[in-house]
């Protein structure tokens, strides 16, 4: 071969590896969230923090709307593409990790013990088969809103401390026209919201019971205590005529419209709420029952994808340690109004005492979270029970006893084979 | 080339020629039609998440289907839609066209006016009429019964008026479609016979009953038909009128393609979905073949 020709092999070679390397050092991964404003920004934020920590990685944010949201994670990881790291709700865990869309964490990157210490106990949901398979950067929880001008125009000081107090309370602050129609409701029932949350991990707990048994594995609301949560739930409607699931469309829009006194949502709601012109309300924790107090926690992981190996996966893992750390939890608390997933950073004094947080946060130290084996049916008993028994009259444990057959086949499908 | 072509006769090459175009429909077709078909056919007799492994069951997927309690009022709703809202609407969209033909004046724009909710997107309708339906103090329907002193009802709250207060829209929006077929199937009756009748005295009623039903019954059949499978695919009025699109109260509301969709979307359950898909498929054809059957009779 001439020498000039050699030389030129030798050009191309080496310009080749340089690109090469240059295009190795630049390992770019995908993040996957649904579109909500302000987690957007949080996570926009939290890319701009990282990439600079971290040159040489840069994370492609995508997001879509909630409604599609499930669908295009499940069909695009399926075929080889979509995000590396990937939020998605804690219910959905044994959903993605059945249809082999996450990895578990490497116990390297994400040491048990430290998970264990570090976070908040329901976060243990996530330990499945001795592997720990995503990461909350923030928790929910369940607190009751109260409209403060219906509150003072019924003669109410304060919310209701007990459960007793707040159907007591509901009665006072509902209004009705001549015809017996509805103008406010005390309290808005709403079992499309978060009321089933309530019911399963609040009401039954609340009066004795628990919904499902230790091993998570079999219904246990056939008890005198679900049937009496049930009945509880069910008789805002039916028996003191003081609310009326579906109310202004949503219970949140009766609220926010100023026409119903109480509303039981999530921290999530509280920008709504504050957005919303003229309405003059406060938040305080949810009533107790004998003495007790219960709440159900919630939350969205972020997993890394079965997609992700080699460098993207190595990127991945600092990514997801980046936006679990403290100062993402503070963050996101700042920008979004969910709850740091681990006590350090939540049960501070500022945050503890916070007039809006501070229920919810407080609320944190005696919630459960369900371990869910799949929320859409498990949803539906609770809708279910509460129509056959405010619209077709049927008795609490019989509706009861109907819906858990429907829900432990549900289990029995899962834990089946 | 030429040479090569030019050996065909011209029979043959128009025969070709032919051929090359219909083969671009046909691909399409059954690539993306028919192909899809059978593999439902397939995919039923698997256990399958669209992720994982795929198993194959048989026929188990139908044997839980049948022993689904929820299967049968699903299917029953489904058949309620149809048969309530195909003869309720035919009905309605008869009696409007055959008095609309009687008229000049407004004519079109009358037509147009019933037109326009066959060309508005469902949703958006659907979403309007949730909106209707609502109790007081936000909801229409009510707010009008309210003003002549009659209770509210709870329309899509209750599980024997909700799937009629769903069907009120899907027949509305079906109405101008409907209207408009049958004044054309009305005008392309010969003037003559009408004339024939008159002159041997017969009244409005006996033409109606004597010629101009006899005379549509084409397009009744094809009315029927095209509107039986309408109603047997309902979804997405129920979709976005019961809450939290689950066909409730519970699943009062509730057809099959929504039962399909929650299996495939909601839970994964490809196998299963796939198999209501076969089943809803059947009736479908089955509704199809009673339709040649009848035009067949016609000629």
């Amino acid at each position: 071969m001439k020498k000039w020709l050699k030389k030129v092999f030798a050009l191309a070679i080496g310009g080749t590896s340089l690109v090469w390397s240059g295009l190795a050092q630049a390992v770019e991964i995908e993040y996957w969230q649904y579109t909500y404003g302000s987690r957007v920004e949080a996570i926009d934020k939290l890319i701009e923090s990282f990439e600079a920590a971290n040159p040489g990685i840069t994370v492609k944010h995508t997001h879509f709307p909630y409604a599609d949201y499930r669908k295009k994670v499940a069909i695009a990881v399926s075929a080889g593409d979509g995000p590396d790291v990937v939020q998605l709700y804690y219910g959905w865990l044994n959903d993605y990790r059945e249809g082999g869309l996450i990895q578990p964490l490497s116990s390297s990157a994400f040491p048990h013990a430290k998970i264990e210490e570090e976070f908040f106990p329901m976060v243990g949901t996530m330990k499945v088969d001795g592997n720990y398979w995503g990461l909350p950067t923030a928790v929910r929880s369940l607190a009751l809103f109260w409209n403060k001008d219906l509150f003072a125009e019924a003669g109410l000081s304060g919310p209701p401390e007990t459960l007793d107090e707040m159907v007591e309370f509901a009665k006072k602050l509902t209004k009705k026209d001549a015809n017996g129609n509805y103008l406010t409701v005390g309290f808005a029932v709403d079992t499309d919201g978060q009321d089933h949350h309530w019911w399963r991990e609040v009401l039954i707990r609340l009066y004795g019971g628990q919904p499902y048994s230790d091993d998570g594995k079999t219904v246990a609301y056939t008890t005198e205590a679900g049937a009496k949560a049930l009945k509880f739930i069910t008789d805002f409607e039916a028996t003191h005529k003081v609310g009326s699931n579906g109310f202004m469309n949503r219970g949140q829009d009766a609220f926010a419209a100023g026409q119903a006194g109480m509303v039981l949502d999530g921290s999530f709601r509280i920008s709504k709420f504050a957005k919303t012109e003229g309405l003059n309300f406060a938040i305080s924790e949810l009533p107790g029952h004998d003495g007790n107090r219960f709440n159900f926690s919630s939350y969205w992981v972020n997993g890394i994808s079965s997609k992700a190996d080699g460098e993207k996966k190595a990127a991945a893992e600092k990514f997801l340690q980046h936006i679990t750390s403290d100062e993402a939890m503070q963050l996101w608390l700042d920008t979004v109004g969910e709850l740091p997933a681990k006590p350090a950073v939540a049960l501070v004094d500022a945050n503890k005492a916070h007039p809006l947080y501070g229920p919810f946060i407080r609320g944190l130290s005696y919630a459960n979270a369900t371990a869910f084996v799949s929320e859409k049916p498990q949803r539906q008993s609770l809708i279910d029970a509460y129509d056959m028994v405010v619209l077709q009259g049927a008795d609490p444990m019989a509706a009861l006893k109907k819906v858990a057959k429907a829900e432990q086949e549900v289990f029995d499908e899962f834990f089946g084979d | 080339m030429a040479n090569f072509w030019n050996k065909f006769t011209i029979k043959q090459k128009l025969a070709i020629t032919a051929w090359l175009f219909l083969a671009v429909p046909l691909v399409f077709y059954i690539t993306i039609r028919f192909y899809p078909t059978f593999e439902a056919f397939y995919v039923s007799t698997l256990k399958w998440n669209l992720l994982g492994a795929k198993k194959a069951i048989g026929m188990k997927n139908y044997i839980k289907i049948f022993a689904d309690e929820d299967f049968w009022l699903v299917l029953w709703n489904t058949i309620k839609y149809a048969l309530v809202g195909v003869p309720v609407s035919m009905l309605i969209a008869f009696v409007i066209a055959y008095w609309l033909n009687e008229i000049d004046f407004g004519h079109d724009f009358i037509r147009a006016m019933y037109f326009i909710p066959f060309l508005t997107t469902a949703v958006a309708m659907a979403w309007v009429w949730r909106w209707f339906y609502q109790p007081l103090p936000i909801g229409y329907f009510n707010t009008m019964l309210s003003w002549f002193g009659i209770p509210q009802q709870p329309f899509l709250r209750s599980v024997t008026q909700g799937l009629y207060s769903i069907m009120a829209p899907a027949v509305w929006a079906g109405l101008g479609f409907q209207i408009v077929i049958f004044i054309a199937g009305i005008r392309a009756i010969p003037r003559s016979y009408f004339e024939a009748a008159e002159i041997d005295g017969a009244g409005r009623r006996q033409i109606l009953r004597e010629i101009t039903l006899p005379a549509l019954k084409p397009t009744i059949i094809f009315l029927t038909v095209v509107s039986t499978i309408g109603f047997l695919r309902i979804f997405d009025q129920v979709y976005t009128m019961s809450a939290d699109s689950a066909g409730g109260p519970l699943n009062s509301t509730k057809p099959l393609v929504l039962m399909i969709y929650e299996f495939a979307f909601d839970e994964f359950k490809l196998g299963r979905a796939s198999a209501l898909t076969v089943i809803l498929f059947l009736i479908l054809l089955v509704v199809s073949l009673v339709q040649l059957w009848l035009m067949r009779k016609q000629k």
